[in-house]
This record gives structure tokens, sequence and C-alpha cells, in this order.
């Protein structure tokens, strides 16, 4: 099929939708199953109107617009400029058959490479999520429970000032740490504890670190709020009726904080999945992450359409992959922005 | 099973801070006992303590003869009734009732078993799969007391549970809660700002007042026979008149003050010239009767039905208050009155004792 028609499609698409949405909700109104003041009688017209101009605006062209022309272009092959809108500006699937089979010449069967690399970038990030969770949680029962209003304070301060370095820096400043010669070998050393260095590079565990460091604030924040909320007599009431304190943590307070902890792990494993620094900075060499691959297409193979290809199949991999854990653990979305 | 609670010098302390002084009580078993008192008054706090919440900085409780030191609130022979209640809410009314069996590692099997027995108990039946936000204040107080019970406690504790509802449902639930403990047997201690709550339903009260137990006895004692000047004013209505001993006998006392003289007990045996305060109830005090007779004039008539509440001001200023019985005739407003009291139904104490 010929692509020409591709992006007059994609610009109108999230305008056909609202059009739709909005045709949908004067019927409803019609058959009287929505009430009461229209959007406008609510708002007035001027605010009203600036109200949808703007959300339409930052929704369509910051958001939605981009997200289809990368799935477009992912449909299309890589042609120099002046082939493009020629005769072999068709779409295809080739980008997709590259991710699973990897080139017409080469000679194994699968892509092995970036399917692995695929697979252990999922498997890793589940993994620093859990690990990022197991590390949150006491941090953040201790803030909404236990802290005294002055020492809630001074943790809250000591865990955002290190987000104002930024990310890359702070990779960098990490690999510092890390390194053979950094400061964890050296006190080691120092110690007597080891006698020569640890690669910890080369070994990934500056990466895992650096990840789980990136995200560490998403996951406190909602879990802290979650926690907030329970009522200190709940925890008090479980011990009076002789819950041993593990018993109250899983059976009383995460049940409550279960919208927190999912949108914690929601967030942390989306952007933990998609991080580009840490993976770049602090990644060893025999370690494999999907990121920087998809960064490669881009920059390094010039081959903008199999990127967003890439992009795209690790986008629907994770939105899958949070939405069947929801449904599992009997969370709706609704729950999870509250 | 059930238990007596030993508080044996009680002190707690926060910083500087003396929430209870020097607490000494037994309260014995399968007895309905409440602390009555204002809040901030330390009552909670002596609840907490026996709980295991709070340690003593002082003293010791004991239950069943037993040292409660070291014994965390999860293995204490306790349960304890939160004034919010704290059920929790993403369980069932089921499942909240049988939490402390869970706990306990009791099989399911038998834990069901259990929790149809309470739940028949607090005659909430076919209520057990409800979700606790579905249920109403007063079902809701109900599996509050089932959940205590269902761990057997040997002293149910209750930290102003009915503080929520509204008055009717209160005074069925004071009824319902006598009942229940009739039937299990076990010691109660219930904590409550509302004499009418301890008065009808304990066998004994505690009146608290500034972290210490001013008066223990039943009911009746506490409110005929008020030993300090604090519980005289705090339990029930009462009417106050301070002065100076004028004259001092072994059962009776002559107070004068500014309104004239008046004779009333002297149970501490107050000595001649030391300052008090004479209490009358207002239903004491009766018009045109003889013996210590004040003059005043009506400010006040309110009607309510089986009785009139009468407020006057005497010549002095100060406010009293007289209650009529449904026979008796209400002087008119704003008119010169005479009223009178019995020398034995007014009690001469010291005064309130300030800081």
């Amino acid at each position: 099929m010929q692509a020409a028609l591709g992006h007059p499609f994609v610009i109108a698409l999230p305008f056909a939708v609202g059009l739709l949405f909005w045709l949908i909700a004067i019927r409803e109104r019609q058959i009287g199953r929505i009430q009461g003041l229209s959007f406008f009688q609510r708002n007035g017209t001027a605010v009203g109107l600036f109200l949808i101009v703007a959300v339409a605006f930052w929704a369509v062209f910051m958001i939605v617009l981009p997200q289809l022309f990368m799935v477009e272009m992912s449909f299309r092959p890589k042609l120099p400029p002046s082939a493009m809108g020629g005769p072999r500006d068709v779409y295809t699937l080739q980008n997709y058959h590259y991710f699973l089979f990897g080139s017409a010449t080469s000679s194994a069967e699968w892509n092995v490479v970036h399917i692995r690399a695929f697979w252990l970038t999922i498997i890793a990030s589940i993994l620093v999520t859990l690990g990022n969770f197991l590390l949150c949680y006491p941090l953040a029962f201790y803030m909404a429970q236990v802290a005294t209003a002055a020492r809630l304070r001074f943790l809250l301060l000591l865990l955002i000032t290190p987000y104002w370095v930024n990310e890359i820096l702070r990779a960098f400043a990490f690999r510092v740490i890390f390194s053979t010669g950094g400061l964890i070998n050296k006190l080691l050393m120092g110690a007597g504890l080891l006698s020569e260095p640890i690669d910890f590079l080369g070994l990934d565990v500056g990466m895992y670190a650096g990840l789980s460091y990136a995200y560490l604030l998403l996951m406190v924040f909602p879990l802290y709020n979650a926690i907030e909320n329970l009522p200190k007599a709940q925890i008090e009431a479980a011990r009076d009726l002789g819950a041993p304190w593990w018993h109250i943590h899983a059976f009383i307070v995460m049940p409550f904080a279960k919208p927190g902890i999912a949108s914690g792990c929601t967030l942390v494993f989306m952007l933990t999945s998609g991080a580009l620094a840490a993976p770049l900075v602090l990644g060893g060499p025999r370690s494999l992450w999907f990121t920087p691959i998809v960064y490669d297409r881009f920059y390094q193979a010039f081959n903008w359409p199999q990127g967003s290809a890439y992009a795209f199949i690790l986008l629907l991999t994770c939105i899958a992959f949070v939405l069947a854990v929801m449904r599992i653990g009997k969370l709706s979305l609704g729950e999870i922005t509250r | 099973m059930t238990a007596d609670v030993e508080l044996d010098g009680v002190t707690v302390r926060f910083g500087d801070f003396t929430a209870v002084e020097n607490a000494n009580l037994r309260i014995k078993e399968g007895e309905f006992f409440s602390f009555l008192g204002p809040s901030g008054c330390g009552k909670t706090t002596i609840l907490r303590t026996i709980s295991g919440f709070i340690d003593p900085s002082e003293g010791a409780v004991r239950i069943g003869g037993k040292d409660m030191r070291g014994i965390g609130a999860n293995k204490r022979p306790t349960a304890l009734i939160f004034q919010s209640l704290a059920l929790f809410p993403m369980m069932s009314v089921a499942d909240n009732i049988g939490y402390g069996l869970r706990v306990r590692g009791i099989s399911k099997s038998i834990r069901q078993k259990k929790i149809d027995e309470l739940l028949n108990l607090v005659a909430l039946g076919d209520q057990g799969a409800k979700k606790v936000d579905e249920l109403s204040g007063g079902q809701r107080q109900r599996v509050a007391i089932a959940r205590a019970l269902a761990v057997e406690p040997q002293v149910l504790l209750l930290d102003e549970p009915l503080s929520a509802l509204d008055l009717k449902l209160r005074q069925h639930m004071r009824n319902e809660l006598r009942a229940i403990q009739k039937r299990v047997g076990i010691t109660f201690i219930y904590i409550t700002h509302d004499q009418g709550e301890a008065l009808t339903m304990s066998d004994r009260i505690a009146v608290m007042n500034r972290g210490r137990i001013e008066q223990v006895g039943d009911g009746r004692s506490v409110y005929d026979a008020p030993r300090t000047a604090f519980v005289a004013s705090f339990v029930g209505e009462n009417n106050a008149i301070t002065g100076f001993i004028t004259e001092a006998a072994e059962d009776y006392a002559v107070i004068e003050g500014k309104l004239g003289q008046f004779r009333g007990t002297n149970p501490l045996g107050l000595k001649k010239g030391a300052c008090a305060t004479l209490f009358v109830r207002p239903e004491a005090l009766r018009f045109g009767a003889p013996e210590n007779p004040i003059a005043a004039t009506t400010r006040e008539i309110a009607y309510e039905g089986n009785l009139t509440h009468v407020g006057l001001r005497a010549v002095d200023g100060s406010h009293l208050t007289v209650l009529l019985g449904a026979g008796e005739i209400p002087p008119v407003m704003d008119a010169q009155a005479s009223f009178g009291f019995d020398a034995g139904r007014a009690i001469i104490l010291p005064p309130q004792q300030d800081g």
C-alpha cells in the first residue's frame, strides 16, 4: 500500500476521535443518560473554550501526534529523502521482521542479540522495580507513620536535593564511585576486605544501582501518600489483636496502600525499561540494554523507521505487562491515579 | 476466662508532662469498670497503658496477677475497642472479626464457626459478607465488639466507643454493651467523658482529673457521696456555695458565705475556719423550704416535660439551678422567691485545688 496517505490520516485521527466523543456526549444528553449543566454552562464560554483548546493542544500536539507519527513511521522502509513519497514508499512490516529475524543476509534463525536484550531489559526492569519497592517501602512507612514532622521535612530534603543534579551527571558520579579505582573499591581494599578491586561496572552493579536510584522518588512518593492515609489506629488494632509486625505490613498496610504500590511500581517499571542515561553511562561492555539499541537505530544506523518500530515494541510490551499485573492485582486505572 | 487488673503506683510521663500520676487501683475480674473524666484527664493514657501501647514511667500493671512489663500489646490478654473503631476497610465484616484468629493461625473451618457465633452474639447474623463501609454506625460498633471478643480476651478495653453515635443509638448500645458483658462475663474497662454512660453501665467508676484518680466507687456513691469538689461538680449538676466554716461538729458543719449561713454534712471532718465549698444538688433545693433559706430571683424556666429546670440568681449575683419534678408547681418568672434545702442532702468539701 502506498504510504502517501499516511500523514493526513495520522493527523486526522485524533480529531476524528475527538469528534466521535463529542457526538457520543450529545447523543447521551439527548437520551437523558447525562444530566445537569453542560460543560460550557458550568465553566462559561470563555473559560470552557480555553480549557478545551489548551487541553486539546497539549494532548494532541504534545502526546498523541508525535507518538502516532512514530507508529506510522515504524511501518515504512528506510529510504533516502529523494525516494520518499516515491513508488518504493509503501507500508511494510520489515522493521518488525528485522527485530525478530535479523537482516535478510544473516544466517541465524532469530535476531538473538536484540531479542535477548529486549527480554533482559524487561526482566531487569521488573527486578529493579521490585528492588526499589523493597528499598522504598520501609522508608515510606517510616516517613508516613513514624517520623516526627521535623524529621520528615529533613528526610524529604535529603531525598529531593540529589535530584537537582541532572540525570547524566548523576550517572557519571556513580561511574566514579563504582570504578575499579573508585571510592568503594578503595574503601573495601583499605579495610582489608579485598586484595584486588572488583569490576563493579563490568558486572553491571553500577548500572543496576544507577537505574534503581534514578527513579527512587517516583516510588517513594506514591507509597508515602498511600500509607499516610492509613489511620494509626488500624495498625494498633491489628497489633492489639495479636498480629506480629510482618503480618500487619502484609495484611493491613500493603492492602491499604495497594493503589500507591501499583502506581509507584508502574512509574518505576515504565521509566526504568525506557531509561537511557544509566545504561549508556554505567553499562558494562557486555551488558546490552534495549534502549541503547533503540538509540543506535536512530543515531548510528540512521534508520529512524526501525528505531520507531523498536521503541513501539518496547512501549507496547510494557503497557501490556502493566495492564496484566493490574488485572491480577484487581486494580483499575482510576485507583492508581488517585 | 476473665482476669483482674491491678494498677500499682502507675505514673506516665510524656517529657515534662505527667499524664497519669500514681494511679492505684484494683479492677475485679468480671467487673464493668469505667474511667470517667473530662478530655485530657489521662483516662485514655491509662487504657493504653493497660493494653500495652504505653509503658508506665513508674509502677506496674498486673493482669491476672502477672506483671505486664515487657509484654507487648500483641501478647497481652486484652482487646481494645478504639474510639474510631479502626475496622479494616479492605476486609469484609467476617474477615474483620476473624483477623485475630487468622493471626493465631487458626484453621479456616474453626474460624468460620467462631465468626458465625460472634455474628449472632452481636445480632449481625447475615451481614458477614458485607464490606465495613456498607454498615450503619451501630452495626460497625457491633463488628468492632465482635472482632475484639473473637480473640477471647480476659479483659476488654473500650475507648469511648459510643461517642460517634447519635443519642438514641447511644442509649440503645449502652444496654446492649451491658448485656454482652453479662453474657461473656469478662472484665470490661470503659473510658468515657459522659457521666450518663458511666453511671448506667458500670459496676464501679473511677473519676479522674488532671492525671489523678479522684474517687473510686459505684455510681450511687460517686453521685451521692462525692469526696472531692471536682467529683461533686463533674458528676451530675451541682450548686456550689463557697465560704468559711464557722461551726464544725462530727457530722455537720456550718459554712458562712456571701449568701448567709448554711448547714451541711461534713464527711471529711473539716475544722472551724477552713475555706470550704458546700454542694447541693438541684433536685435537693425546694421552693419555700424553711431550712437553709436562700433568697433569689427566677431568671430562667425550662420546661422539659417530666422535669422543670429553674435558673436562679441569688442576691450576691451567683447562679443556682433548681430541678423540679412533674408534680411541683414552678415559681413565676422574674419573681423573688425563697429556696431551702435539707442539711442532710448538702455536702461540705474543701475547695478544688488548682494546678
